[in-house]
């Protein structure tokens, strides 16, 4: 991959308004503006920036519960996400889905999904039918390790495989489902190893660096576009906060918390683009107030939009008509 | 278009029509194509469409059916078809999560066009894990829609209107019903979802059933009638929606109801319907609710033991009999 200053300035962009995002998630969910569940993405921002790089708007994206990053890094609007974890009506789901559950139809994002491993089976039928119309585009699935002990994920590679479809597996490996560590749930710790049982094409990349992510992305996708069946990626990452907003961490050591931030995405892009020069031309301080802007202009639109009225509580529930 | 024809070829007959008529719909499921489907509704139709457009899926209920709702998010009409009720539990969270949600979870972005089709009911001695009525469960969820034929008419009808339907259609077929036969008209339009038929009219009580068990209280119906009792027998069609309209104003005429349903009588369908009727038309009637459902076991296999469980017509016209001995 050629890293130029425009694609450092995205991709730098992309993850410092990630975490400043994240970050003033935290303090709205403290001062009880966003309620329910809240996954955080801090650190693991380098897969989705990089994953999203890859691919075109044409492509359709499914995630996890921890999907900001995600959702951001697609191109929905910051605004629309935050007013969606208000419960607000200009949010991207018409705040009927929250923070868990982020829709857009305009970027083909079908959502955060909250039963673990449960979009898998979608991407298999959207992959599918898409190799049915005979369009050339690509499903990504975005999954988390905890994925990997459900039947769902097992019945999906094996579809995927067998019906040689495109679709573009991302297992983000943050080592923890939930508060239960990789080697406490799984025979075979090495995701890669298992999937590539299912004689898909398997890669484990380091996820903290967004330029390999990236990298092995563009390949996979290229490689899908050719018609080669689905591609599997296991990013090596790490959430530096706790699984939710509930969660003590009573089951990580600190010290495992310090080292995996010496690996933070955004320092380690800084180091690599240190090593080309390119660092130097950053204007970080631009882009730290652009973001700063732009998540204060982000506040203050769900602070100003409208609850949906009550008279519209049983609206989706059955469509008129087709939609998707 | 007028024929007399079994339930299964109207089941075929009516999938392939809607192949033949739109590209987008396409059939999946275990056993679909090569063995021409479990119950061999599907027979044949690999030849006319391909392993393309009749896919045979591995043993993955939840991946199969997960797939049709991604498939139908991306603007194909399929229809997945799993064995039994029984089975469409290794589904259910497919169909619960997400095909029942994801139009309410979007704000409305994204809705699953999709028809599942399974078979439903016991009567074949196939004992505990093959033989359920699952169709009252699924009645429960918002999002769904739970269509039920009994007829050859509606075997035929209810595939055409549940994938017209923009919402995910659950039909539950009882394998009983494949081989029997019955008219077809194709000429004109079908009675929509979510409206109930009547059958039979009449004025002293109403019997209200779906599925296998409106031949049962027809049958009933007809024996009674040598009594001097006056059955009216309606098809509700549609557990979700019910009609409630129709059911409420054949209350109003005759003031007293039995309701035949497969499922147990706890938390079912059943007690649904009762309750609406308590809600809606409690001073028009004459006699307490009565119901004839599934003894609350689970399916035992012994012939004698699984008929004395399931609704029978004898159980009906007992039920009947009691029921206009109260003043």
């Amino acid at each position: 991959m050629t890293m130029d200053l425009t694609l450092a300035n995205k991709f730098y962009t992309q993850m410092l308004l990630i975490r400043r995002f994240e970050e003033k998630s935290v303090e709205l969910y403290s001062n009880e503006k966003i309620r329910g569940f809240l996954h955080l993405y801090n650190g693991e921002e380098a897969v989705a920036v990089g994953v999203m790089h890859a691919l075109s708007l044409d492509d359709a994206v499914l995630a996890t519960y921890r999907e900001h990053g995600q959702a951001l890094a697609r191109g929905i609007p910051a605004k629309n996400i935050m007013a969606e974890m208000y419960g607000k009506v200009e949010g991207c789901s018409r705040g009927r889905g929250g923070s868990m559950h982020l829709f857009d139809a305009q970027t083909r994002f079908y959502g955060g999904n909250a039963i673990v491993a449960g979009a898998l089976p979608l991407a298999v039928g959207m992959a599918l039918s898409d190799k049915m119309m005979n369009k050339n585009r690509v499903t990504v699935c975005f999954f988390g390790d905890g994925a990997v002990a459900e039947g769902e994920f097992h019945e999906s590679l094996n579809l995927a495989v067998l019906w040689e479809l495109p679709i573009l597996f991302v297992c983000e490996n943050n080592r923890y489902a939930m508060g239960t560590a990789l080697e406490f749930t799984q025979s075979e710790t090495d995701i890669s190893k298992k999937a590539a049982a299912y004689r898909l094409s398997s890669h484990q990349v380091d996820g903290m660096d967004v330029i390999k992510v990236a990298e092995a992305a563009e390949q996979a996708v290229s490689q899908i576009h050719a018609g080669k069946g689905p591609v599997f990626l296991e990013c090596l990452t790490y959430r530096f906060r706790a699984h939710s907003m509930f969660d003590a961490e009573l089951y990580r050591e600190k010290e495992e918390v310090q080292q995996w931030k010496e690996k933070d995405p955004l320092r380690v892009f800084e180091d690599r683009l240190e090593e080309t020069g390119l660092w130097s031309k950053i204007k970080v301080k631009e882009i730290e107030d652009k973001i700063s802007d732009l998540i204060s202009e982000a506040v203050e639109f769900a602070e100003n939009g409208t609850y949906e009225p009550l008279s519209d509580l049983e609206k989706f529930v059955y469509s008129p008509e087709v939609t998707s | 278009m007028n024929e007399h024809i079994s339930y299964r070829e109207a089941v075929k007959e009516s999938i392939k029509k809607s192949m033949q008529d739109d590209e987008r719909v396409f059939m999946m499921g275990e056993d679909v194509g090569r063995y021409g489907g479990c119950f061999a509704v599907s027979m044949g139709l690999q030849e006319v469409f391909g392993p393309e457009r009749i896919i045979d899926t591995p043993l993955s209920e939840s991946a199969f059916t997960g797939a049709g709702i991604g498939a139908a998010l991306n603007g194909m009409r399929p229809i997945v078809e799993i064995m039994t009720a029984n089975f469409s539990l290794l589904a259910l969270d497919q169909i619960m999560n997400n095909a029942a949600t994801l139009l309410h979870m979007s704000g409305g972005q994204f809705n699953v066009p999709l028809v599942i089709r399974m078979a439903t009911g016991g009567g074949k001695q196939l004992a505990a894990q093959h033989s359920h009525s699952f169709e009252g469960w699924f009645a429960h969820i918002p999002g769904l829609k739970i269509l039920t034929p009994a007829t050859v008419q509606d075997a035929y009808d209810m595939v055409t209107l549940a994938l017209a339907d923009p919402n995910p259609v659950l039909i539950f077929e009882n394998p009983l019903l494949y081989n029997t036969k019955g008219p077809l008209n194709t000429s004109t339009s079908p009675l929509p979802i979510g409206k109930a038929l009547v059958h039979r009219s009449g004025k002293d009580l109403s019997i209200l059933s779906y599925g296998i068990n409106l031949s049962k209280a027809l049958e009933a119906a007809e024996a009674l009638e040598t009594e001097g009792i006056d059955a009216e027998v309606i098809d509700l069609r549609s557990l979700r929606p019910l009609d409630d309209e129709a059911i409420i104003q054949s209350i109003k005429k005759t003031h007293r109801v039995i309701i035949v349903d497969e499922g147990w009588k706890s938390g079912s369908i059943s007690a649904e319907i009762m309750a609406r009727i308590n809600e809606q038309a409690f001073f028009d009637l004459d006699a307490p609710m009565q119901r004839v459902c599934t003894t609350e076991v689970p399916l035992p296999y012994a012939k004698h033991l699984e008929d004395a469980a399931i609704p029978q017509p004898e159980k009906i016209i007992e039920m009947a009999r009691k029921l206009m001995e109260e003043i």
